[in-house]
């Protein structure tokens, strides 16, 4: 090897070094606590519009636990994970934290994994009656008063978001309902966006999660994945996923 | 129409020999029905299935009986549509299968949903990009033509409709079934799935299904109601069999192939073939060699292929080597992760990365087998109370027909 390739090589790794440098110095700008000045109630009178696409931005690194405290929010809004007659398979989850090990490199991270709110989503493709959905403004879940049980959409995701529920249930949320026999999932909390709250785990993990609009361009999410990227899970599908990640 | 000699009748028999039959069959429908009942009353956590595991036995019973529903037709269209004479005469019992197979398919897997009383609600909102939604106006479809096709080969004012019918419910069938097929080979995100082959798959599975359990199902039959049934129409069916069992085996290692070739497959193809489960022992044991080499020689061997007992044992071992092989693709498919990040080991509390298990209930089992109750009370009713059944096949088989 010449010397004059180990000098590109190590220029090569010094300016690698900057950039993750810059990158956590700007993900430190950028991703400061979050708030919901950006976010406005919709009237009922009015329906989503898809001039806005909802969408969130976690930063792994800034989880503590993989985001276990976002998994526990969601499980207090909505009421599930703990349903008594149901085996531990057969439990719902909404959301869980994974953790993922690399098998060459054992470079290791846990994130949460929940809907990931595609833009072209499997779910709605395959389901029957169209209980599947996807609103205007991007938002994916399931209209449980046409939800038929056939748990095709469950067979469809590829990030296992789905879950059916296995037996009655009593003493239910009114914002958030569940019911025997259907499937359902994480609905980016839809009923706190209309009202122009954030979604419950984001609230929880106000340091590493960006909220907002990702068709507004000047949004700080749209800001924030200019600047250091936004990565999906299974990108290889092309499903143009609502969730994005970083430091995964 | 080319049967105006042939003669038809009713089943004659009314003694203990047809009322036993068909309370045992009432009986699969009873359990079926308690099965259901009590699922729709307690939700499905009484049962295997679970969040992993979403689709289990019934469903494994409801697409054999749909996937053998379309095969059964088969035989009326080798009359109707190829115009192999001998065949015609059987085409009232085929399409009388095919309705039979398909509602008791359907009924398990309507009974199985997780709200039944929403059927009303499946049958009037349409997602038309959804397969499921496409089968539903198919299986009706198919019902109509099938009843339709029966009509014109039992009304004689409507037997100018005799070709039309014939034609249009064969095609149909295999459009039913490449939609059934679909089912699975829509799924992108499942490496067990995610393939256009499951389309002819299954219709290849259906072919030989079709006629496995046609064949098995027309020499009882004919055996119970004291009919001529000519062996050699029969056993000249042996050729058909084999060609559809080595074409199924085909298609499966043509996908199988295809997947060992890619690399991010690998990991699957080990734990569905190599006997990183039990489902490798399934595949290879009850779907590979009962299910089709067993067949093959007991079809194709100079010592047994002349002899009806060896077709019809073929038979045998062909459909229980076709529900082997759907519980491999259902369950099997199912039972390996989902992978999030490749090339990486995933764990959580809701079993990332982890081999999903599956112990079917005694209710999903109840569910299943009442489908097949379902099927057979239609048949054993349906040869009763109209003529479906020719009176003999021994003379007018062989080609001597008019046409």
């Amino acid at each position: 090897m010449s010397t004059n390739q180990v000098n590109e090589y190590r220029r090569r790794f010094m300016a690698g070094l900057g950039l993750v440098t810059g990158a956590t110095l700007a993900s430190n700008f950028v991703l400061r606590s979050t708030e919901a000045a950006e976010l406005v109630s919709r009237p009922d009178n009015e329906p989503a519009s898809s001039a806005k696409r909802w969408g969130m931005l976690i930063d792994v690194n800034r989880l503590t636990e993989g985001g276990a405290a976002m998994v526990e929010a969601c499980k207090k809004e909505h009421g599930w994970g703990n349903d008594p007659q149901s085996s531990a398979e057969q439990q719902p989850q909404w959301m869980r934290v994974v953790k993922v090990t690399d098998k060459t490199t054992q470079h290791s991270f846990q994130l949460p994994v929940m809907c990931q709110h595609c833009a072209n989503p499997p779910c709605v493709d395959v389901c029957p009656t169209g209980a599947s959905m996807k609103r205007a403004d991007g938002i994916v879940y399931v209209n449980k008063h046409i939800c038929i049980g056939c748990r095709y959409c469950m067979m469809a995701c590829p990030y296992k978001a789905r879950s059916f529920v296995h037996e009655p249930l009593k003493d239910q949320k009114v914002h958030s309902p569940r019911g025997m026999g259907t499937v359902e999932s994480c609905n980016m909390c839809v009923h706190r966006i209309d009202k122009g709250q954030l979604p419950a785990c984001v609230e929880a993990a106000p340091e590493a999660v960006i909220f907002g609009d990702l068709n507004d361009p000047e949004s700080r999410i749209s800001q924030a994945m200019k600047a250091l990227g936004g990565k999906q899970i299974r990108a290889d599908l092309g499903l143009n996923t609502g969730v994005r990640y970083l430091n995964i | 129409m080319s049967n105006k000699a042939m003669v038809y009748s009713e089943v004659h028999q009314s003694g203990w020999g047809y009322y036993g039959l068909l309370a045992a069959s009432a009986f699969l429908v009873g359990l079926g029905l308690i099965a259901f009942f009590y699922l729709e009353h307690t939700g499905h956590h009484a049962t295997g299935m679970t969040n992993q595991i979403v689709w289990g036995l019934p469903h494994v019973f409801a697409i054999f009986l749909i996937v053998a529903a379309s095969g059964a037709l088969n035989i009326g269209s080798i009359g109707t549509v190829f115009n192999n004479k001998p065949y015609k005469p059987l085409g009232r019992l085929s399409g009388l299968l095919a309705i039979a197979f398909l509602i008791g398919g359907l009924m398990v897997l309507v009974l199985d949903l997780g709200h039944p009383d929403r059927l009303i609600i499946a049958m009037t909102h349409y997602n038309f990009k959804s397969i499921f939604a496409w089968n539903i106006i198919l299986y009706n479809g198919f019902l109509a033509l099938a009843a339709l096709y029966i009509w014109t080969m039992m009304d004689r004012k409507m037997q100018r409709f005799y070709k039309p019918a014939g034609f249009a419910a064969f095609f149909w069938r295999l459009v039913l079934t490449t939609g059934t097929g679909s089912i699975f080979g829509f799924l992108v995100a499942r490496e067990a799935y995610d393939s256009a082959i499951f389309g002819p798959l299954f219709i290849l599975i259906s072919f030989s299904l079709g006629l496995a359990l046609f064949i098995l199902i027309t020499f009882g039959l004919f055996h119970w109601t004291h009919r001529t049934l000519n062996d050699e129409l029969l056993t000249r069916k042996r050729y058909l069999l084999a060609l559809f069992i080595g074409a199924v085996l085909f298609f499966e290692a043509i996908f199988h192939v295809t997947a060992l070739y890619a690399a991010e497959h690998t990991n699957f193809e080990t734990f569905i073939l190599l006997g990183g489960s039990s489902y490798s022992v399934w595949f290879w044991l009850g779907h590979v060699v009962l299910g089709s080499i067993v067949p093959l020689f007991m079809l194709l061997l100079p010592m047994c292929r002349g002899r009806v007992r060896s077709l019809l044992m073929a038979s045998g071992l062909v459909v229980v080597g076709s529900f082997i092989q759907l519980y491999v693709i259902i369950i099997g498919g199912q039972a390996y992760p989902l992978t999030l990040f490749p090339n990486a080991d995933v764990s959580s509390s809701f079993f990332d990365g982890v081999i999903n298990t599956y112990s079917p209930s005694i209710w999903e089992l109840m569910l299943g087998v009442g489908g097949v109750g379902v099927a057979a009370v239609m048949i054993v009713i349906g040869v009763k109370v109209l003529r479906f059944l020719p009176v003999s096949l021994a003379q007018a088989d062989l080609g001597q027909e008019p046409d």
